[in-house]
């Protein structure tokens, strides 16, 4: 592998400027996908600027009464907080859904949104690639996609985001807080990721060497009656075929809120806002959340090996939002 | 100290002994090839094939020894010569070309070595590998298996038998049987994945060419090697301690030890190369995937009229391996028709190789699923259907059993499984999300032994000293020879001293075929007699120890002839499973493997060798699956985040036990073998789980939740349009 620099940065604008001053530069934060990317040549730093020891590391209450998460938070340290236990137990959920406890314990919240697809065209140098080596060509397309994309892809790839603390994120509304040198910015996670279009080497909106600082989550109440549910093609340590989660705030039988997001399913976690625009104000049953899901999977354009994640998922949304029914009435 | 008579009332065979080595395992004190310090250790880089059949035009390699710490590149071009072209007496074959490393420009697959980078650091070796340009001339490749490709052929080989066994008339059977099964079945190409990926360093001293390796048999990887690089045996030794698992992959000769040889030869330093995951899945041999058709026509009692299995596999273009699929059906049931053939089809890949219980596993899959079918048209319970099919003698071969105890195994697993309480009727049992179904599969595996030699020495301090070329894996084989050896002698485990993994030992056989524990012993054993008739009592032990040595050849090939019969390990495997029918999603719940495989030496280390088989069924079942990329040629996802096994949260209170099986009169050794027992049967036993839960049969592996879903949505449809 590449022979590389390593700095300690001190602090945010120190991280900052050292990533501007070096555009072969990369940040680590737990280095649970960078190094391995490194290790297969993917990704070649010429320097490793790390953040781990900044001080982002804390979850507080926001002004607006939401929860901020710093930006070097662990994935463990997420899921064991009290109060995104209790009020986003989704995102709980979703992080321990994730990766092995060993993973968790060093992975953290910026690392888990900037984390690249698992496709294993990807990682292989000895194959084509539009998102690692743009122009090559997307295999997947024609050759092994059974875990793809189903929405949103293009002709140029169908490679799917991994993460599952990001879906639970998605579907909270998170805003996602950066810093540059020449100052701090936000970004909605769902205009984080860019469309895949003709540059899938292209993932997000960030600037060019931003630095993730933290994520804030919004006050919502419905955010508290919420569920994860991930299927994988083992019991654990795999990423998902499908993915969901759930919010569902119900009063009298009638959906008064809800959210939804897919994971899987797409280059970035998909947040399904054509399914929610059809249940508020709807009977909440087994029928409206079908044809909810009907709804936003028309957009679905599946692949020759992949038309089960079209099933996979409307049978989640049923699934999640009954159990979701049942356990916000008891 | 002077010899006493009399018996010390010591018994090891039967008892648990944990590892002799265990404690240097656990606390990182066992080394392994990759770890061995040497001195002005070199480290070389393999640089793979990115074409998948043509040559090589031109190697760039100049840029690349301009590179930091970079020593040399060694190619087609430049490369020693060596001979590949000499017969490996255990297969009856030269070794695959694959060996004859770097001997010429042509590239029969993805993956093939290309150049090895040799570098003053690991990481500087990597780097040049991966900057190395290497031109290719592109041919057309074809790697696609298929079950109607009509360049199949039956293969007959020394080591899997007749490619074609044929009895009876089997259309005329089929016809007049009250119930016929007729089914295609396939598996999917399967890598060994031993834990530690293969290295080897080597290096020249004092004249001798020293070889640190992980392999299954260092004594015969030490006679290759000679061969290969035109050397005197005397002058190779190779060693290999510890290992971090083999499962076949670890067998034969390969491209690490070869390529260590070549670069130490040629830069006269050392010189190690360790293998990549990536590499391990390209370079050492893998399972075939497999197209099997069975038919099984049956009388209205379940008396079968008609077996016919018919396995094809594919190989490369480079060497001819047969995966010996119809291994089961030749043993396990009798027909009035019986008909197997192991096909294969020569295609643009790498060579498969023995990988566990190499023809049972899969073959067991499809003719333990096809008789659960048999058992579902006919009514009749699988365990009842499979002992009304008991042979009496070896369908095949016509030769009566050593011991056959298959009956006993299913029947003690029905009482302790609870399979008397079992409603044959599929679909109809919930537990919340999850239906619920239980199945069962039989299994057996072969029984064989090799020539071995072993040296025992008793020392004057009262211990005694065992050499053997015996090879420990990661089985615990190091410690059921100790126990073995302390038997016999008399004595305790802790009184015996032993030395394995070494060509510099007494010659055996490799670990391979589950034959190491029978054969190993069997020399250990005929050594200790030796040993006692040569230790008078009263006569004082002299400084060098007094050592007796055996040689089994003329037992084995003795036993052979005089006493020719069917010799097999048996089983029954019983598994619950659960599938969540809105995501396809399938556990197993339970797992019971009961099994008749003579006296067990270790009960310790065979359970764990069992249960460890019936895990690999597991994720044979539901998760294992190399996929090869038509376009490239290679293999999609060649890591262990993309090529699923068992995690633990997939392997449930998984249990193995035994029958007691008495030895059979007639064998001197007396023990059988389990090392890949555990593994053949528990992927059917699943699978028909799996169709007892939802009442769909999967004929593919692994049940993946996709293809749970797809054939729910398509049985449902079927349903609808009916």
């Amino acid at each position: 592998m590449k022979e590389f620099q390593y700095q300690r940065a001190g602090d945010v604008p120190g991280a900052v400027a050292l990533l501007a001053a070096d555009p072969e530069a990369r940040f680590l934060g737990g280095g649970t996908n960078l190094v391995d990317l490194m290790k297969c040549g993917v990704e070649r730093p010429a320097r490793l600027v790390d953040i781990r020891r900044l001080p982002l590391d804390r979850i507080e209450p926001s002004r607006e009464g939401g929860l901020r998460i710093g930006a070097t938070v662990t994935n463990s340290d997420l899921a064991a907080h009290a109060e995104v236990r209790s009020r986003y137990p989704a995102l709980a959920q979703a992080v321990l859904a994730g990766a092995s406890g060993q993973l968790r314990n060093m992975a953290t919240v910026g690392g888990n949104l900037l984390q690249r697809t698992r496709c294993p065209y990807f990682a292989d140098l000895a194959k084509p690639c539009n998102k690692r080596a743009p122009g090559s060509g997307c295999p997947a397309i024609t050759g092994e996609h059974h875990n793809h994309a189903i929405l949103g892809a293009s002709d140029h790839c169908v490679a799917t985001h991994p993460s599952d603390m990001g879906v639970a994120l998605t579907a909270f509304d998170a805003i996602v807080q950066y810093e540059t040198a020449e100052g701090p910015g936000e970004l909605p996670l769902t205009e984080f990721y860019l469309p895949v279009g003709d540059s899938p080497h292209r993932e997000t909106a960030l600037p060019p060497g931003a630095l993730i600082t933290g994520v804030t989550l919004p006050p919502a109440r419905v955010a508290a009656n919420s569920r994860y549910r991930k299927v994988r093609e083992r019991a654990s340590y795999a990423f998902a075929m499908g993915s969901i989660a759930a919010a569902l705030d119900v009063r009298d039988g009638i959906v008064h809120d809800v959210r939804l997001a897919f994971g899987a399913v797409a280059s970035r976690p998909w947040r399904a806002r054509a399914a929610e625009r059809l249940l508020v104000g709807r009977p909440a049953d087994a029928e409206a959340f079908a044809a909810a899901a009907d709804a936003e999977l028309a957009a679905a354009r599946p692949l020759a090996g992949n038309a089960y994640k079209v099933t996979l998922i409307r049978n989640l949304v049923v699934s999640e939002l009954t159990t979701l029914v049942q356990e916000g009435t008891r | 100290m002077t010899v006493t008579a009399g018996k010390e009332a010591t018994r090891s065979v039967g008892t648990g002994l944990t590892r002799v080595e265990g404690r240097e395992k656990v606390t990182g004190a066992a080394r392994y090839a990759a770890e061995v310090p040497f001195p002005d250790l070199a480290h070389g880089w393999l640089v793979l094939s990115t074409a998948a059949r043509g040559r090589i035009r031109s190697v760039e390699t100049a840029p690349v020894l301009a590179m930091p710490g970079v020593l040399e590149v060694l190619h087609h071009g430049n490369a020693l010569p060596v001979d590949a072209g000499f017969v490996i007496p255990l297969l009856g074959t030269p070794p695959d070309s694959l060996v004859a490393l770097f001997q010429d420009d042509r590239i029969p697959c993805a993956g093939w070595p290309a150049a090895l980078v040799v570098a003053e650091t690991s990481e500087q070796a990597r780097e040049a590998a991966e900057a190395l340009v290497v031109h290719y001339e592109t041919e057309p490749h074809d790697i696609l298996l298929s079950g109607d490709r009509p360049d199949a052929v039956a293969l007959d080989s020394q080591v899997t038998g007749p490619g074609v066994t044929l009895k009876g008339d089997l259309e005329a059977e089929l016809a007049a049987s009250s119930f016929v099964v007729d089914a295609q079945y396939t598996t999917p190409q399967e890598h060994h994945n031993p834990m530690e990926p293969h290295a080897a360093v080597a290096r020249w001293h004092e004249g001798t060419l020293e070889v640190v390796d992980a392999n299954q048999g260092s004594g015969y990887i030490a006679q290759l090697l000679a061969q290969l690089f035109s050397l005197d045996p005397a002058t190779v030794r190779v060693r290999a301690e510890h290992v971090g698992g083999g499962f076949g992959g670890k067998g034969q000769i390969s491209v690490h030890q070869v390529a260590a040889v070549m670069a130490a030869t040629k830069l006269e330093r050392p010189v190690r190369v360790v293998l990549t995951r990536r590499q391990v899945f390209a370079l050492t041999g893998y399972r075939s995937a497999t197209v099997q058709r069975v038919r099984l026509g049956a009388d209205a009692d379940g008396r079968l009229r008609a077996l016919s299995h018919r396995c094809l596999a594919m190989t490369s273009t480079t060497y001819d391996f047969a995966e010996p699929t119809t291994a089961v059906a030749r043993v396990m049931y009798d027909a009035d028709a019986h008909h197997t053939s192991n096909e294969i089809v020569r295609l643009d890949v790498p060579t498969p190789s023995f990988m566990r219980s190499p023809g049972e596993t899969p073959g067991a899959f499809a003719l333990e699923c096809a008789m659960d079918e048999l058992a579902e048209k006919s009514g009749i319970d699988p365990i009842e259907l499979r002992i009304r099919n008991e042979p009496e003698r070896g369908p095949v071969s016509g030769l009566p059993f050593s011991s056959r105890n298959v009956v006993a195994c299913f029947q003690e697993g029905a009482r302790r499984f609870g399979w008397s309480e079992r409603d044959p009727r599929p679909g109809i049992r919930r537990d919340g999300r999850w239906l619920i179904g239980t199945g069962t599969a039989a299994a057996t595996h072969l029984v064989m032994s090799v020539p071995s030699t072993a040296a025992v020495t008793a020392e004057p301090d009262g211990t005694f000293t065992v050499r053997i070329g015996a090879s420990d894996i990661g089985t615990g084989a190091r410690t059921t020879l100790t126990m073995i050896a302390a038997e016999a002698l008399d004595v305790v485990p802790d009184r015996v001293r032993i030395h394995i993994g070494d060509s510099s030992l007494p010659p055996a056989v490799i670990a391979l075929g589950s034959t190491g524990t029978r054969s190993w012993g069997w020399a250990i054993k005929i050594a200790v007699d030796e040993l006692r008739n040569m230790l008078i009592p009263g006569m004082t032990i002299p400084p060098e120890g007094i050592t007796a040595r055996s040689d089994t050849t003329a037992a084995v090939v003795g036993l052979m002839q005089n006493a020719p019969k069917e010799r097999h390990t048996y089983g029954a495997h019983f598994a619950e499973a659960a599938v969540d029918t809105t995501t396809g999603e399938v556990r197993v719940r339970r797992m019971l493997g009961v099994f008749a495989a003579g006296p067990i030496v270790n009960p310790l280390t065979a359970r764990s060798q069992l249960t460890g088989g019936m895990i690999w069924g597991i994720s044979m079942a539901l998760h294992e699956e190399a996929v090869l990329d038509e376009v490239t040629g290679g293999i999609v996802g060649a890591d262990l985040a993309s090529y699923h096994i068992a995690a633990h949260a997939d392997v449930p209170k998984v249990e193995a036990t035994w029958v007691e099986e008495p030895p059979d009169p007639d064998d001197p050794v007396g023990l059988k073998g389990i090392g890949e027992l555990g593994n053949v049967g528990p992927a059917a036993a699943i699978a028909n789980a799996v169709w007892h839960a939802t009442g769909v049969r999967h004929r593919h592996l692994p049940i993946r939740p996709d293809r749970v879903l797809s054939a729910l949505s398509d049985t449902v449809r079927g349903k609808a349009t009916r």
